[in-house]
């Protein structure tokens, strides 16, 4: 699994790319919680467009940052979920807590600058 | 082909997931399953093997065993286990529940499982290990019009 991260004012933006398990999960979550802790962030988007699988692991990291944010005052948001992914995160129930967008742009058009 | 079978013993590494699991859909592939059904496989075999190694060993040196066999269009997948055992098996695939929560497991590898697979069993014993069997069959084949 790689990471791209992109800062856009305060919404930072996680582009996931390749294979988020448990073994991934443990760098993708200290990645983003170093970058948050930098300060500077309040909303956090997952662009999932590009990754090809994920299994309950993934669930774990997103739920886990969405704690983080949450009590920062920010929000989680998800975008670019293939058909796979998208039953692996409806079975969890996490759509109650982090919203789901087609696209990246559809995302940052709904989280605005972060403010 | 009507029967047709394949065992794999890897460390209990969590690196080793991902060849798990691709191991196990490379053997499924040739009852050209759909690749929703492909990934479904892939899924549920990452979400035993993970156990295995998070809860089963404890993330310490183990082993864990694969077994697949084939029988017309059905895939019976074993993962097996000789860690730990689970004490309470209906508490653990109760979705949600973790008996690791500091470490961000969401609690739902189970429930994965059972979604994803047409049926699941699972057999422990404290101190001795854990067995979970899961099947699924494959429609598409018939479903095809060659």
């Amino acid at each position: 699994m790689t990471l791209e991260f992109e800062q856009l004012d305060r919404n930072l933006v996680v582009k996931l790319k390749g294979e988020l398990d448990h073994h991934s999960a443990e760098i993708v979550r200290e990645k983003i919680d170093r970058s948050i802790d930098r300060g500077g962030i309040k909303n956090l988007i997952f662009d999932c467009s590009k990754m090809d699988f994920m299994d309950s692991s993934g669930l774990g990291v997103m739920m886990g940052r969405f704690k983080k944010l949450k009590s920062m005052g920010g929000q989680v948001v998800i975008s670019g979920i293939n058909p796979n992914i998208d039953r692996v995160f409806k079975l969890s129930g996490i759509y109650k807590i982090i919203s789901k967008y087609e696209n990246l742009e559809k995302a940052i058009e709904k989280l605005g600058e972060g403010k | 082909m009507i029967t047709n079978k394949m065992r794999l013993e890897i460390d209990a590494k969590s690196e080793n997931e991902s060849f798990a699991r691709t191991v196990v859909a490379a053997f499924v592939a040739r009852l050209d399953p759909t690749l929703e059904e492909l990934n479904d496989v892939k899924t549920a075999v990452s979400e035993a093997v993970t156990n295995a190694i998070i809860h089963g060993y404890n993330e310490m040196k183990g082993t864990v065993y694969i077994s697949c066999l084939i029988d017309k269009n059905t895939v019976l997948i074993q993962i097996e286990d000789h860690g730990i055992g689970i004490e309470d098996i209906g508490k653990a695939m109760e979705p949600l529940y973790t008996s690791k929560p500091d470490l961000e497991r969401s609690g739902m590898g189970f429930t994965v499982m059972e979604a994803f697979m047409d049926s699941i069993n699972v057999t422990s014993n404290i101190g001795k290990g854990t067995l979970i069997t899961m099947k699924k069959t494959f429609d598409s084949i018939h479903n095809r019009v060659d």
